[in-house]
């Protein structure tokens, strides 16, 4: 038996999936942050029922030629159910979707979520009278407490188990007459099998691009049919049939909120007063900027204390280990490249990315992150984008490859290569390893800040270019801002593990393997040749120690292995006494722009195809280099 | 304030970048293509809609509007083809919810 959770988002979908699966699917408070859907299994009552958790979606009229991936699964995968989370504070605008859900003709059954939130709100609801009107069972549930979560599953199963088909709601009589009149030309064609002619009526109407393409193709006779009852549609009403089949499905599900709700005043919270001053146009932006300095002195100030007394410990633990092999032998040599691989990533990594990934949780969880596309949409607009492309760039400071992924939220074709192309350029939890654990710890936390502004600036010249060559208009903001969250505190340690698993059983393996091949290779004189190859770049451009050629080439599978392979390098985590602070600042500068790692041009490869992942990759290294050599000279004329 | 380049189709209306904060008004148009319309019809904004404009960002920034229960920043290029009325004289599809009319 298979269930889908369906729901808009910030209905608290994602945490009754994870009430079910464990922490899998990473909750994140804006528009299709679940990017693809995640299954688990589950035993219910003894049953093994599958629950996959799909995206969230405000609609299931999709506004892009392609469908997103919850509206091909609801349409074509074979499942038993659908549970239809709803949020019963905003129950209006949920209930759109619920409605366009229950023309679907399947098993369904709504989750009214959030109880806490709508009480707190003042507001109360019938969820009997809801479940009559809706004609399908109402389940209360307040997920982020795991309360009613059971009850809900129970009744899903029992629901499932008759099958019972929902009924597609009653829309006002002119858009009825025209839905029919549609209807009747599909079933005669039926041009999309097995989703119901109904739906597939509406969906014309509203001028859905997606299907419209499809039954164009397919069945020009009905495509014109459609255009037809369209305009009359258009004639009776003035405005255009979209909307009348939209504002019709809106009256209805507010017809159905004014029922079932009663609302009672409610006392202004700490979220409104807090937002008052976070949106608010004088002290909006100045606590913006706190909030940032505030993460970023977090990371560092912890970062320092838990680093210091690691490094001492692994320097006596490479003291001991070479003790106990003839020196210069391999033994030793792989040896020690085994234990500089642990202290690159124990020492050096961990203290910084622990408090990093926790402090990024927080600001999703709070819902700080769509405050900041608000406060930040008129800057962005310098740039040639909107405040929607502050959501990848600052995922982007996390890791690059979600952050890249997230460009999908943004409308416009142009907007995402444009976003795709700058996230790959911000530093992400790698690059700011390289960051903390060379500049700040070596050159003091205002040098970091110095290379986090520039990296900025470098971004601001690259978008604006970028914005005035390429082609395309850009719809602009429309964001739902939710309300700030208390974020959960089990939650939180679950999302910094799940980002920190893979660290450490990914990148951590990799650090250590390549520790020692590089201290192989240097024992078999082998990465001479490949220092040699790149001197050029390295000792003449840039003004480095030949040996961290290989750590640059190390650098492209894993930004963190520039650092660990560094150390390793060099033979020493005091990296200060072998080179100078200049050159400490050269080459982080080049590591933090040039060539995005392994992962990351996979997936620009899939979201702007492989030449497209070249030219960025290529890019970059040419920016890597502008960059740090004049960060260089710059440097050596001023201090 | 500069003024919002209306299509020049209809009467001299109100467009939304204008409403003042704590004000409410209606929607009565929204200009502009499909897609943008879609995007507002998800998020809750119609045609006969009442909107509270709660805040609204510096330098031209995003009007923050409060609809539904729901805040949706609206971006100003956004806002500008949203045409809106504030006495209410136009024909609307669904009423304007208690909580508005009391706020």
């Amino acid at each position: 038996m298979r269930f889908v959770l369906a729901g808009q988002p910030n209905s608290g979908k994602s945490s009754i999936f994870n009430s079910v699966a464990g922490y899998r699917s990473a909750t994140a408070n804006f528009p299709k942050s679940s990017i693809s859907f995640t299954a688990t299994k589950t035993l219910i009552a003894g049953r093994e029922v599958e629950v996959v958790d799909l995206p969230g979606i405000y609609s299931l009229t999709s506004s892009d030629t392609v469908a997103g991936p919850a509206e091909r699964y609801l349409l074509n995968e074979p499942y038993d159910l659908i549970v239809n989370v709803v949020d019963a504070s905003r129950l209006g605008r949920s209930l759109e979707l619920t409605l366009q859900l229950l023309g679907l003709g399947r098993p369904m059954i709504v989750a009214l979520n959030m109880m806490d939130e709508a009480h707190r709100r003042g507001i109360e609801v019938d969820h009997e009278e809801l479940s009559e009107l809706l004609g399908v069972p109402v389940v209360t549930t307040v997920s982020r407490l795991g309360r009613g979560l059971k009850r809900l599953f129970r009744e899903s199963l029992r629901h499932a188990t008759f099958a019972v088909s929902s009924t597609p709601p009653t829309y006002d009589r002119e858009v009825e007459e025209a839905i029919e009149r549609v209807k009747a030309a599909i079933d005669e064609d039926d041009p999309i099998p097995g989703v119901p002619s109904r739906f597939v009526a509406i969906k014309l109407l509203e001028g859905d691009p997606h299907l419209s393409d499809r039954v164009r193709s397919r069945a020009p006779d009905l495509s014109d049919r459609v255009t037809e009852v369209a305009n009359h549609l258009e004639e009776a009403h003035g405005w255009s049939a979209d909307q009348v089949v939209s504002g019709s499905r809106h009256a209805v599900a507010h017809s159905i909120e004014d029922r079932v709700v009663t609302h009672q005043s409610s006392k202004e919270g700490w979220r409104e007063r807090a937002d008052r001053l976070l949106l608010n146009e004088w002290t909006g932006g100045p606590l913006m900027v706190l909030i940032l300095a505030g993460f970023f002195w977090l990371v560092f100030g912890v970062g320092q204390r838990v680093e210091a007394p690691l490094v001492v410990g692994f320097k006596w633990l490479q003291g001991s280990v070479a003790e106990q092999f003839v020196p210069g032998s391999l033994t030793a040599t792989i040896a020690d490249g085994l234990v500089m691989g642990l202290a690159g990533g124990v020492a050096i990594v961990l203290p910084y990315l622990i408090p990093f990934l926790l402090g990024l949780a927080i600001l999703e969880d709070t819902g700080y992150l769509p405050r900041l596309a608000y406060i930040l949409d008129s800057f962005m607009h310098r740039i040639g984008l909107h405040g929607k492309s502050v959501l990848p760039l600052i995922l982007g400071y996390g890791c690059s490859v979600p952050a890249i992924m997230s460009t999908r939220i943004l409308e416009s074709e142009k907007d995402r290569r444009i976003t795709a192309a700058l996230t790959s350029f911000i530093p992400c939890s790698a690059r700011t390893v390289v960051i903390f654990g060379l500049v700040a710890a070596f050159m003091g936390p205002i040098w970091a800040l110095v290379i986090y502004l520039l990296n900025i600036f470098v971004i601001v010249v690259l978008g604006t270019v970028m914005a005035k060559r390429m082609k395309g208009a850009s719809p602009g903001l429309v964001l739902e801002i939710p309300d700030l969250s208390l974020p959960d505190v089990k939650t939180l340690i679950a999302k910094t593990w799940l980002a920190l698993k893979e660290f450490i059983t990914i990148a951590w393996p990799l650090l250590i393997a390549s520790s020692i091949v590089l201290g192989v290779l240097e024992w078999a004189n082998a990465a001479d040749s490949i220092n040699a190859l790149l001197s050029p770049l390295t000792v003449w451009m840039l003004g480095l120690p030949a040996a961290v050629g290989m750590t640059l080439v190390f650098g492209v599978l894993r930004k963190e292995l520039t650092l660990v392979m560094l150390v390793q390098a060099l033979g020493t985590t005091d990296v200060n006494t072998v080179m100078t602070t200049q050159q400490l600042l050269t080459f982080t500068l080049f590591v933090v722009f040039y060539v995005p790692c392994v992962a990351t041009i996979a997936v620009l490869a899939k979201q702007m195809g492989w030449r497209g992942a070249a030219a960025i990759s290529g890019f970059t290294v040419v920016v890597a280099v502008v960059v740090s050599v004049s960060g260089r000279v710059l440097y050596s004329l001023f201090f | 304030m500069m003024p919002c380049p209306i299509g020049g189709s209809s009467l001299s209306m109100m467009t939304l970048d204008t409403v003042g904060i704590k004000r409410q008004a209606r929607v009565i148009m929204i200009d502009g293509g499909q897609k943008v319309r879609s995007y507002l019809n998800t998020l809750g904004i119609h045609i006969g809609d009442w909107l509270t404009v709660v805040q609204r960002a510096p330098f031209r920034g995003p009007v923050l509007v409060e609809v539904h229960g729901t805040r949706v920043a609206l971006g100003r290029g956004v806002a500008c083809k949203i045409q809106v009325d504030m006495d209410g004289v136009v024909e609307h599809l669904s009423s304007p919810t208690e909580a508005v009319e009391a706020g």
